[in-house]
This record gives structure tokens, C-alpha cells and sequence, in this order.
């Protein structure tokens, strides 16, 4: 059986083999979604973001685990950052999810960011792509953890669900402009300790400012561990997927977000070609090299690589 | 860092050391694998589901509680009943060296007791996993 075959007869291998592929830029993993991308499209995709140390990792697993408890399959992609200088990562969001392990409609897979910045992998829309096609009702994707600009999800997600937790302080401020515009619904997990009442009036004060918007982000407070709260995230969750659909603003996202993925595709196979090729006479490198001595200068090296190009 | 190889560190069994493997995490990590930890106390059932979804080429597992002999094997076969055999399993911890021959007679590829250097571990997966 080929690979494709075995993917929609949900083997799990199959599935867990083509992220490999698509991990490893090898073509074979895109050439199995060519034949299958009428396929895609089914899944709701939810982004779990938030600074390191929110909970991101329990809280996804006690989502996934009362999405189980209605019968809906669950896939997970969990990122972790890949060491800039070694190129290896330690990837241990799955430390919190153990109990969903053996649960044949869960996949989780694990990720290192290997060098791309955003918060996401850069083979993370194609496993999502995958889980998809495979026939998972719901997938999550656990973001690293966050500082300012790692506001990747969303253009991969659906609903973003911004984690937070009491006690970060003055950090809530420094992140506001950055990150915390993108939550769809925000999750203010451990709110059994001091300040989550403090957290959720100052997270309420920064989305006053945007009042002008036609959804205003929900607080939800939970305490992940001990499994609070999550029915009432997850129907807040609920909410944003109503509203996204009877807005027609999910639509209009999904539309936006193809766009983003497809300019950043070609932009990126427009990089692969420039950085090959030698053949018509020049390479990158010798431009470097006469950019640096002052032989040109950077602007002229640049149009003179996409003229180039243009021949 | 085209292709980092991806290894499963696991630590079957109920006893609740994981202190060594930790440190072999972060070696491996420092020479560029990335390294899937999933804490203590995982059954085999576990260590299988995780290997085959996250897809990695190496299962290290440590052991310190002296089941080893019973789980090591159980891993084994059970990566080989659902088609994962290629995938490269050693092992560490506390093991006599007199269990050492069964274990490798059963598919445990190799047994790193007590002292071993970590670079040793590295180089032992680096020149045996199957690519």
C-alpha cells in the first residue's frame, strides 16, 4: 500500500512517517497531500499560546481530554525550541499529557522550532495539513512559549486561546502590544493562586481599548491541574467558532491565511532557487564577498540578483 | 541540522530516578537530536504509542527499579508487532552484567551500565541507527 493510502486508512505510522517527511523538507510529504487536499478543510484548528510556564501543556491535554469524553478525535502538535547552537531541542510538552498516550484517537506529535522563528516549526501547517486529511475532528497546536513576537498561530489557527497566569505582573504590560492581540479567548490558568482577580481586570482593561471590535475576547479562569474551568473554556471556545461562522469571518480568516501561507511558500522556494543558483553567473556568496570589501553596495547587489532572476 | 536524529527517552518502569536520564537528554540534546521526554513511570504500551507517533529512529530507556528484564523485551516486541523494528533501542541503568547477553539476545541493540560517558552513548546511536 503507498503511503497515501495508508494515511486515509488511518495508519498511524503512515501518518506519523509523512510529518517526518515534512519535517525533513522532503518532497514526498506534500506530493501525498497534492492527492488528497480536497481532503483538508474538516478539522477545526485551535492555537494554545502564552509565556513560558502558563500551562500551555496541561491545559491542552484536559481540552483534548473533554473533547474525548464527546467523542471527537484529537490531534496535537507541540513546538519546542530547537537550540540555535547544537540545532537539537529537548521536547517535553508530552510530560503533560500522558494519560492520552495510548488513546488510539489521540495523535500527538512533538516538534523543535529548528530555527524558525514565529513560535511555530516551519513544517507545522503541513502536519496540521495531515492530522487533517488523516480525519481529526479537532487539532491543537501548542505554540512555544511566548514573549513578544511570536504571533505565528495565527495564521495557522482557527481560535487562539492566550494562556495566561496570575503573578506575571508588570510582564502583562510588556507583552501587550505584541501577543496579546492575537487571543481569540483568553484562559487565565492557576486562578486558585494570589492575583488572578488583579490579571483578569488588567487583561479586561487592555481589550476595553479595542472596543471597537466585533468580538471581544472572553476570560476564562481555570486551574488546569485540577481540571477546573475547562468545560467553560471550551464553550468559550465554542463561541468564538460560532461567531467565526456566522460572521463569516472564518471564511474571510481561512482566506487570509492561504494567502499568507502561499506568498510565504513561494517566497521561501524563491530563497532556495537564489541561494542554488550559480549558473547563470554569479552566486550569493560572491556578492556578499564585494558587498563587505565595498566593491557594491548591498541595495545594487539586491536588484541585481532579481534581475537576474527575471531572465 | 538538516535531518536531527530523533530519539524517544523513556523511563519504564515505577521507580522514580530520572536524574540519569535527564543528563542523557541533555547530552543528546547537545549533540543535535532531538529529544522526546515523556517523565516518569511510562508502561510499555506508552513508550510504544509515543514512539511510533513522534516517529524517532532511537527508544533509549532507563531502568533502576531491576525490571529490566521484563520490560526491555516487552518494548521490544511490541515495536516489532506493530512494524517498528527498525527503530534502534538501547538501554541504561542499573543492569548486572550477567542480564547484559539476554537483554542483547532479545533486540536490546545495547546496555550502557553506570559510568558510561555519555559521548560513548552518542557515538553507539550515531553509527548504528538504520538511515
Amino acid at each position: 500500500m503507498s503511503l497515501q493510502e495508508r494515511l486515509v486508512s488511518g495508519d498511524v505510522r503512515a501518518l506519523a512517517r509523512l510529518m517526518t517527511y515534512a519535517e525533513n523538507n522532503d518532497p514526498e510529504a506534500t506530493r501525498v497531500i497534492k492527492g488528497l487536499y480536497d481532503k483538508t478543510g474538516g478539522a477545526y484548528v485551535i492555537g494554545i499560546t502564552g509565556p513560558p510556564g502558563a500551562g500551555k501543556s496541561t491545559l491542552t491535554g484536559k481540552l483534548t481530554k473533554a473533547l474525548r469524553d464527546c467523542g471527537k478525535t484529537i490531534g496535537i502538535i507541540a513546538v519546542d525550541p530547537t537550540s540555535p547552537f547544537t540545532g537539537g531541542a529537548i521536547l517535553g510538552d508530552r510530560i503533560r499529557m500522558q494519560d492520552l498516550f495510548t488513546d488510539p484517537g489521540v495523535f500527538i506529535r512533538s516538534m523543535g522550532t529548528r530555527g524558525h522563528l514565529g513560535g511555530l516549526s516551519r513544517a507545522t501547517q503541513t502536519a496540521v495539513r495531515l492530522l487533517d486529511i488523516f480525519g481529526k475532528d479537532y487539532i491543537f497546536i501548542e505554540t512555544v512559549g511566548v514573549g513578544q513576537s511570536e504571533v505565528d498561530i495565527v495564521k495557522t489557527a482557527d481560535t487562539v486561546v492566550m494562556v495566561m497566569m496570575p503573578g506575571l505582573g508588570d510582564d502583562i504590560q510588556a507583552i501587550k502590544a505584541g501577543i496579546m492581540e492575537i487571543g481569540d479567548v483568553f484562559a487565565i490558568n492557576k486562578a486558585d493562586l494570589d492575583g488572578a482577580d488583579r490579571t483578569k481586570i488588567e487583561i479586561e482593561m487592555m481589550l476595553d481599548l479595542n472596543e471597537n471590535k466585533e468580538w471581544r475576547p472572553p476570560i476564562s479562569k481555570v486551574v488546569a491541574v485540577d481540571n477546573f474551568g475547562i468545560d467553560d473554556l471550551l464553550e468559550k471556545i465554542q463561541s468564538h467558532r460560532d461567531y467565526l461562522q456566522s460572521s463569516g469571518e472564518l471564511a474571510s480568516r481561512r482566506l487570509r491565511n492561504t494567502k499568507q501561507e502561499l506568498v510565504s511558500l513561494v517566497s521561501d522556494r524563491v530563497m532556495e532557487f537564489i541561494l542554488k543558483k550559480s549558473d547563470k553567473g554569479f552566486t550569493v556568496d560572491d556578492l556578499v564577498e564585494r558587498i563587505v570589501s565595498k566593491d557594491m553596495d548591498i541595495y545594487t547587489a539586491a536588484d541585481e540578483i532579481l534581475s537576474r532572476i527575471k531572465e | 541540522m538538516d535531518k536531527p536524529i530523533r530519539v524517544l527517552v523513556a523511563k519504564p518502569g515505577l521507580d522514580g530516578h530520572d536524574r540519569g536520564a535527564k543528563v542523557i537528554a541533555r547530552a543528546f540534546r547537545d549533540a543535535g537530536m532531538e529529544v522526546i521526554y515523556t517523565g516518569l513511570r511510562q508502561t510499555p504500551e506508552q513508550i510504544v504509542a509515543t514512539a511510533i507517533q513522534e516517529d524517532v529512529e532511537v527508544v533509549a530507556m532507563s531502568i533502576l527499579s531491576g525490571a529490566h528484564n521484563h520490560l526491555f523485551p516487552k518494548v521490544v516486541s511490541m515495536l516489532k508487532e506493530k512494524g517498528a523494528d527498525d527503530m534502534l533501542v538501547v538501554g541504561g541503568g542499573v543492569i548486572p552484567d550477567d542480564d547484559i547477553p539476554a537483554l542483547k539476545e532479545a533486540g536490546v541493540a545495547e546496555i550502557f551500565t553506570p559510568g558510561t560517558p555519555t559521548s560513548q552513548a552518542i557515538q553507539f546511536i550515531k553509527q548504528n541507527i538504520k538511515r
